[in-house]
């Protein structure tokens, strides 16, 4: 807890970076969101983009975003919602692409409507709100509210933390990385509560020591731990990353930052937001008969 | 001390020997299939079955099993070209009174099958195909009922003598301008013995007196049910041309349907068919040729057309068409509640209730025809090459006695049963204006994405298993194999429960198995954690087991509550697949409660259980 003055400025700054790259920079929202078309189209040798480029533009389609996805082989076109008439535009844009490369296989299409799309946005903040007030609720029932506080500080840390990486990095923000972000939620919040469990055990069972003395323990005696469970999930999603194929990339790599930044939050922003909500000894310790009862078995 | 019951053992030998048997299925893969369904969706008759065991044997495609379900007949074939070719065959010979789709039906062994266990169901994203989801425009269908009302009440207050100035329709309903508040009592009264559903009521201070009907909330959302139902009825016939082997057809909230097809990949041909509905023609029978015993290339007389009629035979119609499908806007089956008959009551709009009207005036006694016509994928030999094709079908679906001067409601009687009466409403809806309907989401997964999904899915499942099994092994010892023991189980339980339940597993759902294999062995590392620090507090090894796994154990139920929050907030919000990542991540976490703890325990009691002063490999 020595350096809790130095980890509260570095996490200030790190949220001011993270507030200021989202308000500059947004993120890059997917098709998910903002609807459109995506026409995810494979041939068997690489293929140059500016040739389809030229094709589709000569097809009527001077707007159309061309990018590899993963390989050379493979190209991504995307389309905006206004491009053209909705779902025919996809078997359109394909004849123009087979018409100057008879080799186009189609692997993907996604439309999203601009209405389903603005239901989506919604529905996608609504659950991060939903996620956060349930969370909330149950530690304040389990523990005691500031500590809920607490938990909650250390997972608004980890998602806008997460959310400016991603404006930084400027990749896609689509729907199964918002659902990567709830899992970061549940895992930053799963790091949390077990050091917040051995912050409540000490209370208990010390006698001596502040407030602080018994937090810096606490969080020092479950640090192996926290670090290797971090480690062995971390491990998975570095396969996920590496084999899980494109299409899984973005979701991996939102939760490899959320559960790098999670590990962090929970040793340095969780105990301190509930050290500075004035958390202390006399507000863990249980209905006093339980808690004499607990003191007293202790040699 | 730390023995353990025999109750664990037994629990323990139960729960894995259950999940590795429901497991198991998974493994076997599966056999390229056809199905074969008569038009209404029945399993074929023995005799047709025989016909297409026949049919098979004679172009020598060897046929692997047969099965006949009480819904379809399913062959299964012993490649995707034998599948291909078996499926032209059968298309040409068999016709279009029978459905035939391609399918993959398990290759799971019949005893496995007949204890329940079933592959995981693949989503989308894995098996490939398309996903559609469609709104239907209600703001349209309210439109079209309240011009339906303008025309009925028009017709009605003519009938009764009652003038009127004026019938318009207005945003919240229709209204109607009388000259004197008499008349528009009396009109009151009328539409109020004729439409119960309606809310009547005269418009305060309007001069001249104005009467307002608007529609109850109950009959608005009856008006809009009965378009989606009848939309999702048309979509379902329009699917079945496909051949599609396990469509899905759902209605979704208030106003869209959802509408999956998995395997199929020609999304332009797919929504064509999906698109097109068929159209209905009412028109007067030649009386002359009545009944019609020619032939289809007899010369027919000037003034009339040649339809074939859907038993069989052809009928001579006049070139004259009353009324198309478009004048319905509805049509029921029921019994006729005197002779208890079955009949279909057809409600028409206002102006196609007056044509029919002054056509059926004065031919009381001639017969009329329903000519049903809709675009249908056909196959066909030509040149020894099967081709599909679009082909435009028509035919005489009902031809019925005018028994008396028509209107905008009348009713079909003198059919054979019950089904028969069902079925004509069926078409006489589904070739009927369906209301409004746009495609408003799209997701099409090509067929070897699908399988690249599951190949790269595999990959990392297996690549994040070896990279924490090593680990674990490494840092725990003697712990950490236990530890693995214990995820392997939690994966094969994980699989178990899919396959039970039966629950989508999509590419997220996947992941959400790989992100499980890195947090179950949490549970592990938290106890062992906790007996390392028992030990360096000076436990003996038998005290420090029992407080690893008495100590921890509040924790790791915290830490997991928490996460399964956030996992039912998921599923409650999210949408196909991320609903398959909810469903893996819950199903994860609460196995792996029951083999981190309870399984490590029992294998660590029955290794170090009851040995004093035996050094813990952890």
């Amino acid at each position: 807890m020595a350096h809790r003055l130095r980890a509260a400025l570095l996490t200030l700054a790190l949220i001011a970076l993270a507030v200021g790259l989202l308000s500059l920079r947004g993120l890059n929202f997917g098709l998910d969101f903002t609807g459109g078309t995506l026409v995810e189209v494979g041939y068997s040798q690489s293929v140059e983009l500016d040739r389809i480029r030229s094709a589709l533009e000569a097809g009527g389609y001077p707007d159309a975003v061309v990018q590899n996805f993963g390989t050379a082989r493979d190209v991504l076109i995307r389309l905006a919602p206004d491009a053209g008439e909705g779902d025919a535009l996809s078997n359109a844009v394909l004849e123009v692409l087979r018409a100057d490369n008879a080799d186009a296989e189609l692997r993907r299409v996604e439309f999203v409507g601009p209405q389903v799309g603005e239901e989506l946005t919604e529905k996608g903040g609504l659950a991060l709100l939903y996620a956060l007030a349930g969370i909330l609720i149950y530690v304040a029932f389990r523990f005691e509210y500031r500590f809920a506080i607490g938990a909650v500080a250390a997972v608004v840390h980890d998602v806008v933390i997460t959310l400016g990486i991603f404006a930084g990095i400027g990749m896609t923000f689509d729907l199964t990385v918002l659902a990567a972000l709830l899992a970061v939620i549940g895992y930053s919040l799963n790091d949390t509560i077990v050091v917040f469990d051995r912050i409540r055990e000490n209370f208990i069972r010390m006698r001596k020591g502040s407030a602080v003395e018994v937090t810096n323990r606490s969080i020092n005696q479950m640090l192996p731990r926290t670090l290797v469970t971090s480690l062995t999930t971390l491990l998975v999603l570095l396969a996920l990353f590496l084999v899980g194929g494109e299409l899984i990339r973005g979701f991996a790599l939102a939760l490899i930052i959320g559960v790098v930044v999670g590990t962090y939050s929970s040793i340095y922003v969780a105990g301190s937001a509930a050290l500075a909500m004035g958390v202390s000894k006399e507000d863990l310790i249980p209905p006093p008969k339980e808690g004499e009862d607990a003191e007293d078995e202790r040699p | 001390m730390n023995q353990n019951p025999l109750w664990k053992y037994l629990l323990l030998v139960v729960v894995i020997a259950t999940g590795c048997l429901y497991a198991l299925p998974n493994v076997f893969g599966q056999d390229p299939a056809l199905q074969v369904t008569t038009a209404d969706g029945e399993a074929p008759s023995p005799a047709v079955r025989e016909r297409i065991d026949e049919l098979l044997a004679e172009r020598e495609i060897a046929v692997r099993g047969r099965e006949a379900g009480e819904d379809r007949y399913l062959l299964r074939l012993g490649s995707t070209d034998a599948q291909v070719r078996a499926a032209d065959e059968l298309a040409v010979a068999l016709g279009r009174d029978y459905t035939v789709a391609l399918n993959l039906a398990p290759a799971t062994p019949a005893w496995l099958r007949a204890l329940g266990g079933q592959p995981m169901y693949l989503g989308l994203d894995l098996r490939g195909g398309v996903h559609f989801l469609m709104q239907v425009d209600m703001a349209a269908v309210i439109e079209q009922t309240r011009e339906r009302y303008r025309d009925e009440f028009r017709r009605l207050l003519r009938e009764a003598d009652l003038r009127y100035r004026d019938v318009s329709l207005e945003a919240d309903g229709v209204y109607l301008t009388f000259a004197d508040a008499a008349t528009r009592t009396q009109a009151q009264a009328l539409l109020a013995d004729e439409y119960i559903e309606l809310d009547l009521e005269p418009v305060a201070d309007s001069d001249p007196p104005r009467l307002a009907a608007r529609l109850t909330d109950e009959e608005r959302r009856e008006v809009q049910d009965f378009a989606v139902e009848q939309n999702m009825t048309t979509l379902r016939n329009r699917v079945n041309e496909l051949g599609v082997a396990e469509p899905v057809i759902q209605r979704q909230g208030r106003d869209r349907i959802v509408v999956q097809l998995p395997g199929v990949q020609d999304t332009a041909r797919a929504k064509d068919i999906i698109g097109a509905t068929a159209t209905l023609e009412f028109r007067m029978v030649d009386q002359g040729n009545f009944p019609y015993f020619g032939d289809g290339d007899d010369p027919i007389p000037p003034g009339t057309e040649r339809f074939p009629e859907r038993g069989g035979g052809f009928v001579l119609l006049e070139r004259n068409v009353i009324i198309t499908g478009e004048a319905i806007t509805d049509a029921q089956s029921g019994l006729d509640t005197q002779t208890g008959q079955p009949q279909v009551n057809i409600r028409l709009s206002g102006s196609g209730g007056r044509v029919m009207n002054e056509v059926t005036g004065g031919r009381v006694g001639d017969h009329m025809a329903v000519v049903f016509k809709e675009t249908e994928i056909q196959a066909r030999r030509v040149d020894g090459e099967i081709v599909r094709e679009q082909v435009e079908v028509e035919e005489v679906i009902n031809i019925a006695r005018i028994q008396e001067q028509l209107g905008s409601r009348f009713r079909i009687t003198g059919l054979e049963s019950s089904r028969e009466a069902r079925n004509l409403a069926l078409l006489l809806r589904a070739g009927s204006l369906a209301a409004p309907m746009q495609i408003v989401e799209e997701r099409t997964v090509g067929p070897s994405l699908g399988q690249e999904n599951i190949n790269q899915g595999f990959m990392a499942v297996v690549l994040g298993f070896v990279l924490v099994v090593l680990f674990m092994a490494v840092y725990y010892k003697v712990f950490g194999l236990i530890a693995n023991l214990a995820l392997l189980a939690n994966l094969v339980l994980v699989i178990a429960a899919l396959s039970l339940l039966q629950a989508t597993l999509t590419l997220p759902g996947i992941a959400g198995i790989v992100l499980t294999v890195g947090m179950a062995v949490d549970a592990n590392v938290l106890i062992y954690e906790r007996i390392r620090e028992e030990l360096r507090a000076g436990s003996s090894t038998q005290q420090a087991i029992e407080g690893g796994y008495g100590k921890a154990f509040s924790t790791i139920a915290d830490a997991n509550v928490t996460t399964l929050i956030a996992a039912v907030v998921l599923f409650a919000f999210g949408t196909g697949p991320i609903k398959g990542f909810a469903v893996t991540l819950s199903l994860g976490i609460v196995s792996s409660m029951f083999t981190a703890i309870l399984g490590t325990r029992v294998l660590v009691n029955l290794i170090y259980g009851g040995r004093r002063g035996v050094r813990l490999a952890i």
